[in-house]
């Protein structure tokens, strides 16, 4: 997994469902592996596959027109469980940035410590993304984290996001966030001769 | 101005503060278990440090174990690594494990509190979203990624930004047979899965005062189903009763300078919430989730609203939830015939949720084609409950009581529903599959969930009581 996140240019995989959890993502089953590695392939894994293992012609990982390393879904994404195997999953099959209206906040973080950018746009912009890939599942996406926007080429239109400063240096640059814990060690460990209870 | 108790909590444990970065939050408790540790501990290895402040630490094995004989090795060759890597790594980085066999292990969230290892005031953290569980004791307690997991074991610390706050009041008394479970379903249904996002709950009225500690923890345990980043408690006499003598909970001149602090632990009068919401407890009758989030509930007397209700851009998406139900908008539950009953999980498996259900079904037989699984939180849950002949009326009403562990909760062990069966469970998730591919699972309290297991269908446990 790449730890830098600059810019991208990339064709979308729609997902357009509300309150997409983490037990879709991927589900507790597959949650025994103890490296970070291999998720990818039970990505949505009872979205994608039926239970004797054939792929769902209709489901959007199956079908060939689509591709790309941007993942859209619906408002409310990534909700439920805190498995980070989630970022793993998603980060493991190819996506780099995912798109909706509305991140669970734990899965905004874990998608951010893997270098993976959420970005969070209006549901109008949504909308045209969702209508964009609908009309050209090959319409392209330009995400610029420099500048914070996000843009659909062929019309041009495009919205800026909102991203903190820090984890836009973090993710520019690749650093993560236990090296600059590292970094406070002494600080923590005057912290500690402070503390008044031994809890 | 005044503060909540939210920001007393954090505002104390900032380490380090700098405009633009997130705080670098001091944790004072840090649970791990088996699932989400053991990339942390292998990050430790690759950067070649240890665990900074390992009695800070503690470890239990609980979502991959299986519920019944834990004496025995574990069956499945890729749990049984994941519990043994668990061991391994706790061993060698020198954190205290609860493993499989000894008489602390149990459920994460039902362990801390049992063991007086939570308390008011503390920062807790654990990778497991349930982890809001341990607010009800006014700790600002939240659930964390295996990076963060990392984090903590290599600083005890996790940097965070700080929430907004949101208070939660339930004001007036509890009907008759509805319990803290139906409080929170029926909150989470007002304000949906996502209605709590970005913020710190504090729950408070007459309603949550007049609760258990183990109620209170119901409560703050599924404040992550409505998004928020935890939600607590502020702790009272209650609270302080519940934590004496407990086994790590401080004694002596500890104990009473820890008390003279938790007394402070209160949202002061003139403290300023991001949001208010008030509820009325009489409001509240025994709920059911009817959908795949935890925000698909209503009365159990009510009607899963129809497509008209609803505005055009959401019907797709509940549509297919109903379609993965196989139930109809529009329709009503009560009598919807069942097929298990999962009574367990860090929501609802603690002494207390036992007795309740005990008392309900003694004397009486679970109908004959529903399969009842009774999952007690810890070994010392389990161990109360045979001690008080609890298990003697679970056997004759023909409930299976199993061995401490996550269980069909998340379905990762062997404690699956089958594909297509209806379970109603009392713990905290139905999304699909959750509880096993193509199962499909009501939420409810322990109450109605036992009332299902006599009658076999979704019933009004107000009429059985």
């Amino acid at each position: 997994m790449s730890k830098i996140f600059q810019h991208l240019v990339s064709t979308a995989v729609p997902v357009p469902i509300e309150n997409i959890d983490t037990d879709q993502i991927i589900p507790a089953r597959f949650l025994k592996a103890t490296t970070r590695d291999g998720f990818g392939e039970n990505l949505f894994r009872d979205w994608r596959y039926e239970s004797d293992n054939t792929p769902k012609a209709d489901f959007v990982l199956n079908n060939p027109v689509y591709s790309g390393q941007i993942l859209v879904g619906g408002k409310n994404f990534g909700c439920g469980s805190s498995r980070e195997h989630a970022a793993w999953a998603i980060g493991d099959y190819g996506f780099k940035v995912v798109v909706s209206s509305f991140f669970a906040d734990i899965f905004k973080n874990n998608a951010l410590n893997n270098f993976i950018l959420p970005i969070q746009v209006s549901e109008d912009f949504l909308d045209k993304i969702f209508k964009a890939i609908e009309s050209n599942p090959k319409a392209e996406i330009e995400v610029d984290l420099e500048n914070q926007f996000i843009k659909i080429i062929a019309s041009g239109e495009q919205e800026n996001f909102d991203i903190n400063q820090y984890k836009k240096t973090c993710l520019l640059n690749g650093y993560d966030d236990i090296d600059y814990l590292l970094s406070l060690r002494q600080e923590i460990t005057q912290y500690e001769t402070t503390r008044e209870f031994n809890f | 101005m005044g503060k909540t108790l939210f920001d007393k909590i954090w505002d104390s444990h900032i380490v380090m503060s700098k405009p633009g970065h997130p705080d670098a939050v001091y944790i004072n408790t840090h649970f791990i278990h088996e699932v989400t540790s053991p990339q942390a501990f292998d990050g430790l290895r690759k950067r070649g440090i240890p665990v900074f402040r390992p009695a800070k630490t503690r470890a239990t094995a609980d979502h991959n174990v299986p519920t019944q004989d834990q004496h025995l090795p574990i069956k499945e060759a890729l749990s049984r690594l994941q519990v043994e890597m668990l061991t391994k790594n706790t061993s060698e980085f020198g954190v205290e494990l609860y493993g499989l066999g000894h008489r602390f292990q149990g459920i994460v969230h039902v362990i801390g509190p049992e063991l007086g290892i939570t308390l008011p005031g503390m920062t807790i953290v654990c990778g497991d979203s349930h982890t809001s569980t341990h607010g009800a004791f006014g700790a600002v307690a939240f659930g964390i990624g295996t990076s963060e997991v990392e984090q903590v074991l290599a600083t005890q610390c996790i940097l965070q930004y700080k929430p907004k706050r949101m208070k939660i009041q339930v004001n007036g008394t509890l009907g008759k047979g509805v319990l803290s479970k139906d409080i929170i379903l029926y909150i989470i249904s007002k304000i949906s899965a996502s209605g709590a996002t970005g913020y710190f709950v504090e729950y408070a009225g007459d309603a949550i005062r007049s609760l258990s500690m183990e109620a209170r923890m119901t409560i703050c345990n599924m404040s992550i189903e409505m998004g928020a980043r935890g939600g607590l408690i502020a702790p009272d006499d209650i609270t302080f009763d519940y934590i004496k003598g407990r086994e790590f909970a401080p004694q002596g001149a500890d104990w009473d300078k820890s008390l003279a602090y938790w007394k402070t632990l209160h949202t002061d009068n003139d403290a300023q919430f991001d949001k208010v919401l008030t509820f009325d407890a009489a409001d509240i009758e025994p709920q059911i989730t009817y959908g795949t989030n935890p925000g698909m509930g209503m009365g159990v007397t009510r009607h899963i609203p129809s497509l008209e209700q609803l505005e055009e851009k959401e019907r797709p998406s509940f549509k297919k939830s109903l379609d993965y139900m196989e139930l109809q908008p529009g329709s009503g539950l009560l009598g919807k015939k069942i097929d298990y009953v999962f009574i367990g999980s860090c929501t609802n498996s603690r002494i207390e949720d036992l007795r309740l259900v005990a008392d309900f079904v003694k004397g009486k037989q679970k109908a004959a084609d529903v399969v009842v699984w009774i999952v007690p939180g810890s070994k010392q849950v389990e161990a109360q409950a045979i001690a008080e002949g609890i298990d003697k009326i679970f056997a004759a009403a023909g409930f299976q009581l199993r061995e401490p562990g996550c269980s069909a909760c998340l379905g990762m062990n062997e404690d699956k529903i089958p594909a297509g069966m209806y379970c109603i469970s009392t713990s905290n998730r139905n999304f699909e599959g959750r509880q096993g591919p193509n199962a499909r699972t009501f939420l409810a309290s322990p109450l109605t969930a036992a009332a299902a297991a006599i009658t076999g269908r979704v019933t009004d446990v107000r009429e059985m009581i």
